[in-house]
C-alpha cells in the first residue's frame, strides 16, 4: 500500500489512540463497560491496522511472533498465579479478600490483576492468530 | 419507541442474514457479516448489555472481519456452485429452529422480573458488588470476582484455541530428534543432514539468506523453529 497516502497517513494518526483507548477500556472497567477482553481485541486491532497499511514485514519488526506466543500463555499464568497467591495468603483460590488487609481493597487488586491476564492472553492470542493467517499469503499486496 | 428501534435492528439483521445466504462473493459476504456483527452489537446496547455490545463490535465486526479477508486472500472471493440440492439441509435447519422456538415457550417473559434467573443469585451479586467488592459495573465484579473460575477458563479456552490455530496453520517443517553417534542427541530436518559432513543447519539453505536470518538467537531451537516459519521473512517473497 505504498501510494495509499490518506490510509497510510490516517493508520498513523490513529494507531496511538487505538492503543491507548484500550488501556483506557483495560482500568476503566471497573467503572464503565469494558474489561480485558475487550481491551486486548482493541489492543490487538491497533497492531493489526499497522499490519494491514505498513505490511506484515514491518508489524513482525515492530512485533516478532515470540510476543504474542508468549503473551497468550504468559496471561493464562498470570490468572491462575493469582489463585495460587490467595491459596498461599490463607484463602480459597480467587478470593482475592485476602491480598490485602482491606477484603475491599484486596478484591481491587484481584480483579485489576486478572484482568491483566486476560488483557494479555486476549491480545497474544488475537495477534497470533491473525500472523498464522496472514503468514500463510501475502496479504500486504 | 424501544419498539420501534428494536424492530428496525431486527428486520436490518434479518435482510443482512438473508443477504449473507445469497450473495455467491465471499468478499461481500465477510463484508456483510461485519455488519451484521455491527447491529448486533447496536441491539446489545439497546438492552442495556453494553460490556456485551463492546465485545461484539471489537471481535465480531472488527477481528473476525479481519481474519475472514486473510483466509480470502489465500482461497479467492469466489464461491462455488454448489452440486447438491438444498433440500435436505433446509429441513433440517427448519426443524431445528421449529424445536427452538418450542423450546422458548417455556421461557419466562422477556424483562419479566419475577424469572428464576432474575431471583436466585443476581439480587446478591448487585447489591455485593458496590458492598463486597466497590465496583459500580456489576459485569466486571461477577466477571472477575463472583465468577473467577468460570473466566480463567474462559482465557484458557481462548489460549486453548491459539494452540489449535497454530496446530492446523502455522506451516514449516519440523526437526527430528534423532541418536546420533559422535554428537548424541540432535535435531535434523532432514535424513542427509545425517552425514556428519553436512552442515548441521540446512534451514538456511531453504530460507535464503535474508537480512534477519541470523536475527533469532534461537533459531535451533526446536520450539521456535515452527514458530519462525510461520512468519514469512518481509524481505523475501515467497515463492
Amino acid at each position: 500500500m505504498d501510494d495509499k497516502v490518506i490510509l497510510r497517513v490516517g493508520a498513523k494518526i490513529l494507531i496511538p489512540f487505538i492503543l491507548v483507548f484500550a488501556l483506557y477500556v483495560q482500568f476503566h472497567g471497573d467503572y464503565g463497560p469494558g474489561g480485558g477482553f475487550q481491551a486486548g481485541v482493541i489492543f490487538a486491532a491497533g497492531f493489526i491496522l499497522y499490519a494491514l497499511v505498513y505490511g506484515l514485514g514491518n508489524t513482525l519488526r515492530v512485533l516478532p511472533p515470540w510476543i504474542p506466543y508468549l503473551c497468550s500463555a504468559l496471561g493464562v499464568l498470570i490468572f491462575a498465579g493469582v489463585g495460587v497467591v490467595t491459596l498461599a495468603l490463607g484463602g480459597e483460590y480467587l478470593n482475592y479478600d485476602v491480598l490485602a488487609h482491606d477484603p475491599e481493597h484486596g478484591q481491587h487488586y484481584g480483579i485489576l490483576l486478572v484482568e491483566f491476564g486476560v488483557l494479555v492472553t486476549v491480545f497474544g492470542v488475537m495477534v497470533a492468530t491473525f500472523y498464522a493467517f496472514a503468514g500463510r499469503g501475502r496479504i500486504e499486496s | 419507541m424501544d419498539f420501534v428501534v428494536d424492530a428496525t435492528l431486527l428486520v436490518i439483521l434479518a435482510v443482512t442474514a438473508v443477504t449473507i445466504l445469497r450473495v455467491r462473493n465471499l468478499f461481500g459476504a465477510v463484508m456483510l457479516a461485519g455488519i451484521y456483527s455491527l447491529v448486533s452489537a447496536a441491539l446489545f446496547t439497546t438492552l442495556d448489555a453494553v460490556d456485551v455490545a463492546f465485545t461484539e463490535a471489537a471481535v465480531g465486526a472488527g477481528i473476525s472481519t479481519v481474519l475472514f479477508l486473510g483466509t480470502l486472500a489465500l482461497v479467492g472471493s469466489d464461491e462455488k456452485r454448489p452440486q447438491h440440492r438444498p433440500i435436505l439441509p433446509l429441513l433440517v435447519v427448519f426443524i431445528t429452529g421449529g424445536a427452538l422456538i418450542y423450546g422458548t415457550l417455556d421461557l419466562p417473559d422477556f424483562g419479566d422480573p419475577n424469572a428464576p434467573a432474575q431471583l436466585h443469585l443476581a439480587p446478591d451479586f448487585i447489591e455485593g458488588s458496590e458492598e463486597d467488592i466497590g465496583i459500580p459495573n456489576v459485569v466486571t465484579s461477577v466477571l472477575a470476582s463472583y465468577r473467577g473460575y468460570d473466566t480463567m477458563g474462559e482465557t484458557t479456552v481462548v489460549f486453548t484455541a491459539l494452540v489449535a490455530v497454530l496446530l492446523l496453520l502455522a506451516r514449516g517443517r519440523r526437526p527430528m530428534r534423532v541418536w546420533h553417534e559422535a554428537r548424541g542427541w540432535i535435531s535434523v530436518w532432514s535424513d542427509e543432514e545425517l552425514d556428519p559432513d553436512l552442515r548441521t543447519r540446512p534451514r538456511d539453505d531453504a530460507e535464503g539468506d535474508g537480512p534477519e536470518g541470523g536475527g533469532d538467537p534461537a533459531g535451533d531451537d526446536d520450539a521456535t523453529t515452527s514458530t519462525h516459519d510461520a512468519s514469512p521473512d518481509p524481505e523475501t517473497p515467497r515463492g
